[in-house]
C-alpha cells in the first residue's frame, strides 16, 4: 500500500528516489566530502555512506551559510542528493535548494519524518503539493 | 506573496536580468516560509568563498556581472564574508593556482556588481554595525546571531545566493527573524558558573546552541554577573550558531530586546534549565587532552578583532613556535592593515606564526590545506572551529588563547 505524508509546500521539482535516513542533522560544510559524495564527519550517523542521487531524510539543518552555495555546486557536478527532507529546515538549505533547483520539503504533519521513512524506501517527493509518497515494495 | 509596483517591474525584467533573478529567487524562498511580502534592507553581507561557490557558483556570479552596469549594480551597500584564498600567501600554504584563479574571478565579478570586498565576518565590529530594529540581509551565522542579539537588528541566516538577491533588489522576504513573533524566547537557561575568557564564552554558547537545537528556537539566558565584551559575545554567538543553527539569543539585562525576562517571553515563560560547571567541563572534554601532539594552532572563526590581535601579540612576543607546529591567525584585511601599522603583525610573525588577511581557516579549503601541510591535529580557542573542522579530516582540540600559544611553542597541548 502506498503511504502518503503531508508536509509544508517546499521548493524544487517532483522527484522519485531511494531514501537514506538518519535521526541526525545536516550541513554540507560540516558533514560531507563533496568530492567523493559521502558523509565524512566521524560523528555523523551516515558517515561513510554515499548521498549521491538519494532522497536524504534528516532531522534539521545546522551550522553555516556555506551550504547554500554548496548545494548549487554539488548539483552542477552531478554529485548531489536528489532531494532533502527535514523535520525542520533552516533558511540556508531552503535558499540553497532554491538556487540549485533541488527538491526540499519540511514540516511533516504525521510526526518525525526520520522514523516514518526507512533507508531503502522508494519515495516520491512533490514539493508543490507538499506531499511525499512511500511506494510499496516491488 | 504581495509585491509592490516596483517589485513587479523587477520581476517582469523591466530593470534587468539580475533584479529579475533576485525577485524570482526570493519568491521561491518566501513561499516555503509563508512570507507575506518583501521587506527593505539597509545593507547586505554575502558569504562567497570559492570552496563553497565552486566553478558553478563563480560562473553564476559572472553571468550576473555580465549585464549593463545600471542593471547589475547592487541597490544597497553590500559587503563580503571571508574569502577562500589570501592571494598574498596561497602558494606558501599549498593552495593551488586553480583555487587562486577562481578567487580572482570571484573578486572581479563581485566588484562589477558593486560589492565592497571587506572579506570579513566581524563587520559588526569593524564596518557598519546595524542598529536596533534595522532589517538587514547578512550571511555568516556568527554575523547574524551577533547582529540580531547584541545589536537588535533583524536578519535571517542569508546564504550567499539570498544575500546577493537582497543586495541586488534592496529587499528580502519577510519571514523568520524579521517578524516579532519569531524573536520571543522559547528556551530558558540559567548560568550557574561564570565564563571568564573567550573560550569559556564559546563553550557556554556552544552548549546552549546544542541544547537549543534548531533555527527556530530562541534561548534566553539569565544568571550572568557581568557585562560581557564584544569579543566575548562574538565567541558566544558564533559557537551557539555553529552548534545549534541558532540565529538569536537574549541575555536578560544585557541585550537590547531583553531588559527583563518578560520583555522576550510571550504569555508562557519557558522552564529554566541550569548550566553548571560540570556541563561546561563535559562539553570541553569532547575536544582534546593534555600531552597530545599539535600540528596546527588556529586563531580564527570568527576573525580576530584588533583587541584580540594585540592579545596574541602580547602573549607571543619574543617567543618561537615549535618547528613541527604551525600557528595561523586569521583577521580581516582592515584589521590586518591596522596591525601592520601598529607593529602587531611583525610581533606575531617573528614567532614563526602567520597572519592571514581576509580568510578564515575553515572556509579556505581546509581539507586540501590539511593534506598539503600534513596537518591533522588542530588546536584552537574557537569553539566554532572545533565543531566544524572534524568533517575536513582534522582531530580538533579546544583551549584558551594562552594555552594555545604555549602549546604552539611546546608542540603539544600543555
Amino acid at each position: 500500500m502506498k503511504t502518503e505524508l503531508k508536509c509544508h509546500k517546499g521548493t524544487g521539482s517532483k522527484v522519485q528516489g531511494e531514501a537514506l535516513v538518519a535521526n541526525d542533522n545536516f550541513s554540507a560544510r560540516y558533514d560531507l566530502d563533496r568530492i567523493k559524495g559521502i558523509f565524512s564527519r566521524p560523528a555523523h550517523k551516515l558517515v561513510g555512506q554515499s548521498y549521491v542521487d538519494k532522497i536524504l531524510v534528516l532531522n534539521t539543518a545546522k551550522g553555516g551559510v556555506a551550504s547554500a552555495w554548496m548545494l548549487h555546486e554539488m548539483k552542477a557536478r552531478g554529485i548531489a542528493p536528489k532531494a532533502i527532507l527535514f523535520n525542520s529546515a533552516n533558511t540556508i538549505l531552503v535558499q540553497g535548494a532554491a538556487l540549485a533547483d533541488m527538491t526540499l520539503c519540511d514540516r511533516f504533519e504525521d510526526g518525525d519524518i526520520t522514523t516514518l521513512i526507512k533507508t531503502g524506501d522508494q519515495v516520491v517527493v512533490d514539493p508543490e503539493l507538499g506531499l511525499v509518497s512511500i511506494l510499496p515494495e516491488a | 506573496m504581495k509585491l509592490t509596483k516596483e517589485e513587479k517591474a523587477m520581476l517582469a525584467g523591466e530593470m534587468g536580468e539580475p533584479k529579475r533573478w533576485a525577485i524570482e529567487h526570493m519568491l521561491r524562498v518566501g513561499q516555503v516560509f509563508d512570507a507575506p511580502d518583501l521587506v527593505p534592507v539597509s545593507q547586505a553581507h554575502m558569504m562567497g568563498d570559492t570552496e563553497s561557490l565552486g566553478g558553478a557558483g563563480v560562473e553564476f556570479l559572472e553571468s550576473l556581472a555580465s549585464h549593463p552596469e545600471e542593471q547589475r549594480h547592487v541597490s544597497v551597500p553590500m559587503i563580503t564574508d571571508p574569502r577562500g584564498v589570501d592571494l598574498s600567501y596561497y602558494k606558501e600554504l599549498g593552495q593551488t593556482e586553480t583555487m587562486a584563479e577562481l578567487e580572482r574571478r570571484t573578486i572581479a565579478a563581485c566588484e562589477k556588481l558593486g560589492i565592497l570586498m571587506t572579506d570579513t565576518c566581524i563587520n559588526y565590529q569593524t564596518v557598519m554595525p546595524p542598529v536596533l530594529g534595522d532589517n538587514v540581509a547578512f550571511g555568516d551565522t556568527g554575523v547574524v546571531i551577533y547582529s540580531n542579539s547584541v545589536l537588535g537588528a533583524r536578519s535571517n541566516f542569508e546564504g550567499g545566493p539570498s544575500a546577493l538577491a537582497a543586495g541586488l533588489s534592496g529587499r528580502t522576504p519577510r519571514y523568520g527573524l524579521h517578524l516579532d513573533q519569531n524573536r520571543k524566547a522559547t528556551k530558558r537557561f540559567v548560568v550557574r558558573h561564570q565564563p571568564v575568557g573567550l573560550t569559556d564564552w564559546g563553550i557556554l554558547g556552544g552548549l546552549i546552541g546544542r541544547l537549543s537545537g534548531s533555527y527556530w528556537e530562541v534561548p534566553v539566558v539569565e544568571g550572568l554577573q557581568m557585562i560581557p565584551t564584544s569579543d566575548q559575545l562574538k565567541h558566544f554567538g558564533a559557537a551557539m550558531a555553529s552548534f545549534g543553527s541558532t540565529p538569536l539569543f537574549h541575555l536578560v539585562g544585557i541585550t537590547p530586546e531583553a531588559q527583563t525576562l518578560d520583555d522576550v517571553c510571550g504569555d508562557i515563560i519557558p522552564d529554566a534549565q541550569d548550566i553548571t560547571r560540570k556541563d561546561l567541563e563535559a562539553f570541553q572534554g569532547d575536544f582534546g587532552a593534555k600531552g597530545d601532539k599539535v600540528d596546527v594552532v588556529v586563531f580564527a572563526a570568527p576573525q580576530l578583532s584588533l583587541v584580540e590581535m594585540s592579545q596574541v601579540a602580547d602573549l607571543i612576543s619574543g617567543k618561537r613556535i615549535h618547528k613541527d607546529t604551525s600557528l595561523i591567525v586569521c583577521t580581516s584585511p582592515g584589521v590586518a592593515a591596522d596591525c601592520d601599522r601598529m607593529g602587531l603583525t611583525d610581533r606575531i610573525e617573528a614567532s614563526g606564526a602567520k597572519v592571514l588577511r581576509g580568510t578564515c581557516f575553515y572556509n579556505q579549503y581546509a581539507r586540501e590545506l590539511g593534506e598539503a601541510n600534513n596537518w591533522k591535529s588542530l588546536l584552537s580557542n574557537s569553539a566554532k572551529i572545533v565543531n566544524i573542522i572534524s568533517g575536513y579530516g582534522y582531530q580538533p582540540a579546544l583551549a584558551s588563547m594562552e594555552v594555545c600559544i604555549d602549546s604552539a611553542i611546546a608542540g603539544e597541548i600543555v
